[in-house]
């Protein structure tokens, strides 16, 4: 099978398929899926607003339209949603920055 | 502050939609797009309903008239100020209030538009409804009662009634609200509602009743009705110190303008799947068609809102109007079904009481 374009929304509609490879591991984790994403100590709109979030950091064109629609469905509102980018932005940008403590004690180390 | 309108109605703006048959034709495939879903019908058919029947009218639903002093981007009765001539006459409202003094099983009198109060007979009808016993709604979309000196009094009116005000409030935020009702909305909506709280309405131990309605400002689902209504009544207490009774979620219909939006904004096909995939034969059951029969402003009979703004009317064709109002051939009908009833069948449900399971 050929295709154009390595991203194409119809791919998500045919998530569920992924079981045909493998059947008991893909039911687990539907079923797994679905129970992390219920309303629990964290409310839906909540775990919506951590997806998007973690859908920036993956980058995953699939889960940020899924992610979107679901943050707007649950009531979240645009501001609440670009904080949620914000955050994962942050986070990355951390992660990065972070490791400078190592660059600069390698740096230190060497230099007189 | 005067509202800046969304729109104008279909029929203003000389829209094909503005012809039911067109939105009919649109919901089957067979014109402008060629998307085809399952049937609606068949899918209730397996269920075992064959045909869907009645269980009984016990919300006389009326459409008083189109007037509004709105124009909604997603209004599915493409109501509107241009609308003058499509209002209930008195004759009509008579009419209603015989059948409802002879039917018991009738319980609960929603009274819809438009902005049902802008028809003149309004109050005097609503008078004589209070002395029938039943429960009275009103479908208010709250900036009519700050739009003009004459309806200031409307929330002392409710409570002398005990009119039971349900209004569209679509998101807590100005820019979600104004996007699909208006400019201006959100302020003028936030003003009733505090005159509403004001004479009682959703305090504790009034009995005076304010419920809201939520509608996607899109072409999304609603979420959890139990979720949205904590979210909302946390967020009105905590900026305007508003307090309400419920929160109906409603979902968009794809009929008229709601319809327009979706086939002009590209989402028409992805909607339509969406409401697919979502069918829960466990609303079913539930389905406000069962227990409802809807007044059109001109007395046609429907089997709910969203059929009357189609122009299905109910079957058989003896009592399809007020006039041959035949309350035996109506509990015994079958309901008229198409491609927008997966509307009310998605996720939840969806009622003019909001979610169904």
């Amino acid at each position: 099978m050929t295709k154009e374009n390595y991203f194409s929304k119809d791919e998500l509609k045919r998530f569920g398929t992924i079981t045909e490879f493998q059947e008991t591991m893909g039911n687990k984790f539907f079923d797994w899926y679905g129970e992390v994403m219920k309303e629990g100590a964290l409310t839906v709109r909540e775990k919506a607003l951590i997806a998007l979030a973690v859908a920036h950091a993956t980058q995953c064109p699939y889960c940020i339209d899924a992610y979107s629609s679901a943050c707007l469905k649950h009531g979240a509102d645009e501001e609440q949603m670009m904080e949620a980018v914000h955050v994962a932005a942050a986070i990355r940008a951390g992660t990065s920055l972070v490791y400078s403590v190592q660059m600069m004690d390698h740096v230190k180390k060497l230099s007189m | 502050m005067s509202i800046h309108q969304k729109s104008k109605s279909l029929a203003t703006l000389g829209n094909e939609l503005a012809s039911t048959f067109i939105q009919l034709e649109v919901l089957n495939g067979h014109h402008v797009i060629e998307a085809k879903f399952p049937r609606f019908k068949e899918k209730v058919t397996a269920l075992g309903f064959d045909p869907l029947t009645p269980t009984g009218i016990e919300i006389f639903q009326i459409n008083i008239g189109k007037l509004c002093n709105q124009t909604c981007a997603h209004c599915h009765v493409d109501a509107g100020p241009s609308r003058k001539d499509e209002v209930m006459s008195k004759a009509h409202l008579e009419k209603c209030l015989e059948i409802i003094g002879a039917t018991p099983s009738i319980q609960t009198v929603d009274i819809t538009g438009g902005a049902p109060e802008m028809n003149q007979h309004f109050r005097w009808f609503v008078e004589q409804l209070s002395q029938t016993g039943k429960k009275i709604t009103d479908r208010c979309n709250l900036t009519i009662i700050v739009s003009n000196p004459k309806y200031h009094d409307l929330p002392e009116f409710f409570a002398r009634h005990r009119v039971n005000v349900v209004s569209s409030l679509p998101y807590f935020t100005k820019s979600r609200t104004d996007a699909q009702r208006g400019d201006g909305v959100f302020d003028d909506s936030i003003k009733a509602l505090l005159m509403l709280n004001a004479v009682g309405y959703g305090q504790e131990g009034t009995g005076l009743e304010l419920d809201l309605v939520y509608n996607p400002t899109g072409a999304f689902l609603p979420g959890s009705q139990v979720s949205l209504e904590g979210q909302f009544k946390q967020q009105l207490l905590h900026r305007y110190s508003i307090v309400f009774n419920q929160l109906y979620c409603i979902t968009n219909l794809p009929i008229s303008r709601f319809l327009d939006y979706l086939l002009q904004s590209g989402n028409y096909e992805d909607y339509m799947q969406e409401l697919v995939s979502a069918f829960n034969p466990a609303t079913v059951p539930g389905l406000m068609c069962r227990n409802t029969i809807s007044v059109s402003w001109d007395g046609f009979l429907y089997d709910c809102d969203f059929n009357q703004m189609l122009d299905v009317k109910v079957e058989p064709a003896h009592t399809r109007h007020l006039d041959s109002f035949d309350l035996d051939a109506l509990n015994s009908r079958s309901i008229l079904l198409n491609q927008h009833c997966y509307g009310c069948t998605a996720g939840a449900g969806s009622s003019c009481g909001g979610a169904i399971k």
